[in-house]
């Protein structure tokens, strides 16, 4: 009917004009309700955790113990956590939080993750075939057959570590063992997390001698089970006789990262070469680092193609 | 009671024998894009069923109105749109005000599945002039309500496969999106078998 008067009244290119009318008109109300709306309904939203989120890593990993960065800078804001629990972000990213916030900037202690198993494809021996899901957690459930290796603490090999890290620090060895590249490593702690066995531990970056076993078993289980294990023989707790820093309890010899001055007398003295000091391979590792980094400035100042 | 055993029909129909992503292939994008999970995927579920019954209902009163301006030929689709849009907007407006555990919940898949072609699809159909009897006000609510639901079975039922996938050896090639579209695939197949029932 309606259409009937348009013409009548404006003759026959009146539906293109209703058209235009009526989705002007339309328009027109919808964004005059939607303002009205949003000034009904304005949330109030604190500035700050925008400027925090914007200064984190934006990486998600939960390392702060939040349920990711957005998480963590309004625990930040609204509840005033510390500042410095960002592990990947560091010392950077504390200053820049605590900045924001205006607070003194806590130190944040820079971690490396070390899996601690040298058992790889020629020390450790295996118990059977593992044919099961590829996964450390599965391989250890109740019923699936206790993992594949002699050692009961033994790494798996599986993988799973590998796949929990979000920065792609692990990966697995061409032996079975996962590599931690220290220079991605920020220490978020997921790996620790994912290891069904415990074997992957935090360390502070300035500790580079390590025992590199997490089994608790006697002297002669862990030499049926596997080359390079840690039998308990104390060699190393009467070698550390300045510092004290090392110590067996219940079969293996642990490193108390305090006292320990990586002077690596016990690392000497180990008959099974369990503990390893990892300070020349860092340092060489690092000085590859550098000078890659000034052959690219040198590339980039003067191309040589 | 024949006007409940029609609505009881179109229900159903939109669940299982026309269900939105697995008979009529719309939506095809949040299904793939977050059904790697079942906690999500359960939340955009929720939030499609929302929109597509509110879509519903209000471009229901949209459509009376353009069919009094005489319009409704060539306007519905960009009407449709602007309704939708500036609706969905809206609520999430107001859920972020009212209820910010509701917002946390589903409110932000509300402004990726706005324009979703799902949405648009049950509100088009809802008015389209083929259907032998046209939905009336109730019927296009709950064609749009059980469309949802039905969008929600088939994002639950693909998450819970797609959580099991991540601990099988497939191809390299075929791995994340590939592998999740020929899964879709089968569990379309699987649901021709409730064709013919409606």
């Amino acid at each position: 009917m309606t259409t009937a008067y348009i013409t009548l009244a404006l003759g026959t290119g009146a539906t293109v004009v209703a058209a235009v009318a009526v989705l002007a008109v339309l328009g027109a109300l919808f964004g005059l309700s939607l303002y009205v709306g949003s000034r009904v309904f304005a949330v109030d939203v604190d500035p700050r955790i925008d400027a925090v989120l914007d200064a984190l890593p934006g990486a998600n990993c939960g390392a702060c113990g939040f349920g990711g960065c957005r998480a963590y800078a309004e625990a930040v804001v609204l509840e005033g956590k510390e500042t410095g629990l960002c592990a990947p972000g560091g010392a950077e990213v504390c200053a820049a939080v605590s900045k924001i916030m205006g607070v003194e900037a806590a130190s944040a202690d820079a971690k490396v993750a070390v899996v601690h198993c040298r058992g790889d494809a020629c020390s450790a021996r295996e118990r059977g075939r593992y044919a099961g899901v590829a996964d450390c957690r599965a391989a250890l459930v109740p019923g699936a057959g206790g993992g594949s290796t002699a050692c009961a603490h033994g790494c798996l090999g599986l993988g799973t570590c590998v796949a929990a890290c979000p920065f792609g620090a692990l990966v697995m060895g061409p032996d079975g063992l996962p590599q931690v590249i220290e220079r991605l490593c920020t220490g978020c702690g997921k790996c620790v997390e994912a290891c069904p066995r415990g074997i992957i531990q935090l360390h502070s970056r300035k500790q580079h001698v390590f025992v590199l076993c997490s089994s608790h078993e006697k002297a002669k289980a862990v030499r049926a089970a596997c080359d390079v294990g840690c039998i308990g023989c104390k060699r190393c707790e009467k070698a550390c006789d300045k510092f004290d820093a090392i110590k067996v309890i219940d079969n293996l010899a642990v490193i108390d990262d305090e006292k320990c001055r990586n002077c690596a007398k016990c690392v000497a003295v180990c008959p099974q070469g369990t503990i390893w000091n990892l300070r020349k391979a860092r340092k060489a590792l690092d000085k590859k680092r550098a000078e890659e980094k000034t052959a690219a400035e040198r590339e980039v100042a003067c191309p040589t193609s | 009671m024949e006007a409940l055993r029609q609505l009881f029909v179109v229900g159903f129909g939109a669940i299982f024998v026309y269900n939105f992503v697995l008979a009529l292939f719309l939506g095809l994008c949040p299904f793939i894009g977050v059904s790697k999970k079942m906690s999500s995927a359960v939340g955009m579920g929720l939030a499609v069923t929302f929109v597509m019954t509110m879509a519903s209902v209000v471009t229901f009163l949209a459509n009376l109105v353009l069919i009094w301006l005489g319009l409704e030929d060539f306007l519905q689709i960009v009407v449709f749109i602007l309704v939708i849009a500036s609706f969905v907007q809206f609520v999430e407006m107001v859920i972020q005000k009212v209820s910010p555990g509701l917002y946390q919940a589903l409110g932000i898949y509300l402004p990726l599945i706005t324009t979703n072609c799902a949405v648009l699809g049950v509100t088009t159909l809802n008015v389209a002039k083929f259907t032998p009897d046209a939905f009336g006000f109730l019927a296009s609510a709950v064609h749009g309500f059980c469309g949802g639901i039905g969008f929600m079975l088939a994002m639950v039922l693909m998450s819970a496969m797609r959580e099991e996938l991540e601990f099988l050896p497939v191809p390299k090639a075929f791995r994340g999106v590939p592998v999740a579209f020929l899964l879709t695939g089968s569990l379309a197949l699987a649901f021709f078998g409730f064709g013919g029932m409606v």
